[in-house]
C-alpha cells in the first residue's frame, strides 16, 4: 500500500538558517550525533548517587545545589489570579526533602503509591519530587477527569495516599472514597476554617510539623518511579511503569528534541496530568537546570501571548489544539509584541497540521517542531530538531539512540518494510531507558505491545525516501481528543451503567480544533423513548461520571448497532459511515446497524 | 434585553452543553470552568451558540470575559445596547 498522493510532503520544506547570533543548537548534525550517540554516555551526563543507584528527584533539584545554583529559580509560578511566584532549587530542595519526609512519618514506605488530583499549583510539583526522593512511586491524575475515571485509576494504581484540594476532593473524590480500601490518606493543600472529615489530613498543618531533613532514596535505576495510566481500546485503563533510568531519556531528549540550555526559561503548557506534563513539565526542564514556568491558567490567547512576552520565554512546548486556537485568533493578536527572545517552538499530542507549521513561521518567524511520542515510551523518540529542516506535517526523525521502522505485523508476524512510503505500524527497536517496564498487574496486555525486539506503536506510519516519518493513523479504535488518548470501552462502560441505554458504541469524529471529539451511539432499552430530554439527560449523565474531558459531546439513536458474529460492536464501521467512507472488510459482520 | 432575560439565555446555552451543571447557587463571579466543570471545548461551544441565538459577535479576544456569568451578562448587555 503506498501512502496516498498528496499527503506526504504537499507543502514546501522549511529551511534552516540558524542566525549567527543565536546560541548554537545542542544538536549541531544529525547523522553525526546519532552515530555517536550512546546510552552510557547519556547516563554520563548525570551524577547519580552512591552505588550505581539513581533517582530522578536527585538528578532535577539536589545535584544543583552542588553546582553553585541554589538561588537560581527553578520554577516560575504564575497563578489564576496573576500573581506570581518564584521557587529557587535551594527552596525546591527544602520543600521536596520536607514533602518526602511527611510521607515517610505517615508511615508509607518505598514503593507505594502516591497519587495527585490538583491543578497547576506549586503543591503539585513539590509532591511529585518529594515522593520520587522517598524512593515511592508517583502517578498523577488529570483534574478534568469525573469520579469514575479517578476510580478506575486509583483502584488500578493501588493508591495508598492522594493529594487534592478541597473542592476537587469534594467533587470528585468524596463520592467514591468509600470504594477505596487501600486509599491510606487523602492530604488536602487547602483545608480551609472548617474541621476535616475523618481521614482527611490538611496539608499546610502537617509540613509546619514537619523538618526539612531527609536524605534521598538511593534508589536503584530499575526500581518504579512514576505510574502513568493510558487508555486503549478494550478493558479498563492501563498503569505504565516507568522506572528511574527513564530520566536518562528524559535528560537527553530535552536537550536534543527541544534544545533545552541552562539559561532557557522553558514552558511546558502540558499538564503534568499527562505524561508530557510530567516528563517535560517537571523533569526534562529540571535536570537541564533551566528554569521553567508553570501557568496555572487554562487556555486563553491573550494571555498566553503575555506569558511568552513578559517572562520571556525561550524555549516553548505545547500541542496542536492550542495552535489551532492561536492560529484561528489570527496573527494580529501578536502585533507589537516583543517576542525576540523566543529561540525554539515545539508542538506534541498528535500530528501538527502543515498549514499551522506554516503559520507559525510566518507568524513568530520560527515554525513549530512537531514530535512524536506515547505514555509508554516515556520520552520523545521522533522529533523535528532545530539544526534540521522541517518537512510541515512530519514528525520528524528518530532521536539519536532510537531505532524506528516501519513493520508489517500480522499476526505476531513482523517484517520490517524497507521500501520508502509503505504504509505499516510505527515500530520501535527495545533498549532505551525510559521504555515502560510494565502494565501494572496486566502483563497480558503489556507483552501484546512486543514483538521480538520491537516495540509495537499501534500507530500507523509511513517514512520517505529523506528518512522523514509521517502520522497516518491509528492501527485501533482508540480515540485521540486534544493530544489525550481516550479508551471507547471505558466510556460505552459508562454509558450503560444508564437505565434507558442497551447497548453503546463510541467513535471518534474529526474537529478542526481538537483533532477528534468522542461521539456515542446508543441503542435503547424499551421502556424508553428517545428525546431531546433523554439526549440531554445521557450527556449529563457521562460528563458527572467521566468528566468533559472524556465524555462524548454527541449522543445519537440507532435500533441496533453492526456487530460482528462474536457480539462485538463494529466501530470502524460506525465510523466509516459518519465519515462516508468506505466501509471496508465487512465480512465479519453479522447483524448491521438500523 | 436585560441582564435577567441575558442570565436566562446564558444558563439555557450552558445547560445545553452541559446539561449536569448545577447553577442554583452558582456564584456569579466563579470561574465556570472550576464551578461546573467546563473545559476550553464546552467554552467556545457555549459561546458559538450564543452567537447563534443572539447574533453577537464574541471574537476570541474576549473570550475571557466569559469566564464568570456576570462576565458574559455584561458583555453581552453591552454589545446589544
Amino acid at each position: 500500500m503506498n501512502a496516498q498522493e498528496g499527503a506526504v510532503g504537499a507543502m514546501e520544506r522549511i529551511a534552516k538558517k540558524i542566525a549567527p547570533h543565536s546560541l548554537s543548537p545542542n544538536l549541531k548534525d544529525y547523522d553525526k550525533e546519532s552515530r555517536a550517540f550512546s546510552w552510557e554516555g547519556a547516563r554520563g551526563q548525570l551524577d547519580g548517587l552512591p552505588d550505581g543507584s539513581l533517582n530522578i528527584a536527585y538528578e532535577a533539584v539536589d545535584r544543583h545545589l552542588l553546582k553553585g545554583r541554589a538561588d537560581k529559580v527553578a520554577i516560575r509560578w504564575l497563578s489564576k489570579s496573576g500573581s506570581r511566584k518564584d521557587i529557587t532549587y535551594g527552596q525546591l530542595a527544602e520543600d521536596t526533602d520536607r514533602f518526602a519526609r511527611l510521607l515517610t512519618n505517615l508511615g508509607l514506605n518505598p514503593g507505594d503509591r502516591v497519587f495527585s488530583m490538583l491543578g497547576r499549583v506549586p503543591e503539585l510539583y513539590i509532591a511529585a519530587l518529594g515522593t520520587l526522593k522517598a524512593g515511592m512511586v508517583f502517578s498523577p491524575l488529570f483534574s478534568a477527569f469525573g469520579p469514575e475515571p479517578v476510580k478506575t485509576r486509583l483502584i488500578i494504581g493501588e493508591a495508598a495516599c492522594l493529594i487534592t484540594s478541597a473542592p476537587l476532593y469534594r467533587r470528585k473524590i468524596a463520592s467514591i472514597r468509600n470504594e477505596l480500601p487501600k486509599l491510606e490518606h487523602v492530604l488536602i493543600i487547602d483545608p480551609g476554617e472548617d474541621e476535616l472529615p475523618e481521614g482527611l489530613h490538611g496539608l499546610p498543618a502537617l509540613l509546619s510539623q514537619t523538618e526539612a531533613d531527609f536524605q534521598t532514596v538511593a534508589t536503584d535505576p530499575e526500581d518504579m518511579a512514576l505510574l502513568h495510566f493510558t487508555s486503549g481500546t478494550t478493558g479498563t485503563p492501563k498503569g505504565a511503569v516507568h522506572v528511574h533510568a527513564a530520566v536518562i531519556a528524559h535528560h537527553v531528549t530535552g536537550q536534543y528534541a527541544l534544545d533545552l540550555h541552562e539559561d532557557d526559561i522553558y514552558w511546558c503548557t502540558a499538564d503534568p496530568g499527562w505524561v508530557t506534563g510530567m516528563s517535560y513539565g517537571i523533569i526534562a526542564p529540571l535536570t537541564n537546570a533551566t528554569t521553567m514556568i508553570v501557568n496555572e491558567a487554562e487556555f486563553d490567547v491573550d494571555q498566553w501571548y503575555d506569558v511568552l512576552e513578559k517572562e520571556r520565554v525561550s524555549v516553548w512546548y505545547t500541542a496542536p489544539t492550542a495552535i489551532r486556537m492561536l492560529m484561528k485568533a489570527g496573527k494580529e493578536r501578536l502585533e507589537g509584541r516583543d517576542l525576540s527572545h523566543l529561540r525554539f517552538m515545539s508542538s506534541v499530542g498528535e500530528p501538527l497540521n502543515p498549514e499551522a507549521v506554516v503559520w507559525s513561521d510566518e507568524a513568530f518567524g520560527m515554525p513549530f517542531h512537531d514530535n512524536w511520542w506515547q505514555t509508554e515510551t516515556g520520552g520523545i523518540m521522533i522529533a523535528n530538531y532545530a539544526s534540521m529542516d522541517v518537512k510541515p506535517g512530519s514528525m520528524g526523525k528518530p532521536l539519536p539512540g532510537i531505532e524506528a521502522a516501519i513493520v508489517d505485523n500480522r499476526n505476531g508476524n513482523v517484517t520490517v518494510l524497507e521500501e520508502p512510503n509503505e504504509i505499516g505500524e510505527l515500530a520501535l527497536r527495545t533498549g532505551w531507558p525510559s521504555i515502560m517496564r510494565a502494565y501494572l498487574n496486566n502483563p497480558e496486555k503489556f507483552e501484546k505491545c512486543f514483538v521480538g525486539e520491537w516495540y509495537l506503536t499501534g500507530d500507523l506510519a509511513v517514512q520517505d525516501e529523506d528518512g522523514y516519518f509521517w502520522f497516518v493513523g491509528r492501527a485501533d479504535d482508540v480515540i485521540k481528543s486534544a493530544g489525550h488518548l481516550i479508551g471507547p470501552f471505558e466510556v460505552e462502560s459508562s454509558l450503560i451503567e444508564h437505565p434507558g441505554v442497551a447497548e453503546a458504541g463510541v467513535i471518534g469524529i474529526p474537529d478542526e480544533r481538537m483533532g477528534e471529539v468522542v461521539k456515542a451511539y446508543v441503542t435503547l432499552n424499551s421502556g424508553f423513548q428517545w428525546s431531546e430530554e433523554l439526549r440531554k439527560e445521557l450527556i449529563g449523565f457521562a460528563r458527572k461520571r467521566l468528566g468533559p474531558a472524556v465524555a462524548p459531546r454527541e449522543i445519537e439513536v440507532r435500533n441496533t448497532l453492526p456487530k460482528t458474529r462474536s457480539g462485538k460492536i463494529m466501530r470502524r464501521l460506525l465510523k466509516a459511515r459518519e465519515l462516508g467512507l468506505p466501509e471496508g472488510d465487512i465480512s465479519t459482520l453479522e447483524s448491521d446497524e438500523s | 434585553m436585560d441582564a435577567d432575560d441575558l442570565r436566562i439565555i446564558v444558563c439555557e446555552e450552558i445547560l445545553n452543553i452541559a446539561p449536569e451543571a448545577e447553577l442554583d447557587g452558582l456564584d456569579p463571579q466563579e470561574d465556570l470552568r472550576d464551578a461546573l466543570d467546563l473545559d476550553s471545548m464546552d467554552m467556545l461551544n457555549i459561546i458559538t451558540a450564543l452567537h447563534e441565538r443572539l447574533g453577537v459577535d464574541i471574537p476570541e479576544a474576549n473570550a475571557g470575559e466569559f469566564v464568570t456569568l456576570r462576565g458574559a451578562v455584561e458583555f453581552l448587555k453591552s454589545e446589544l445596547a
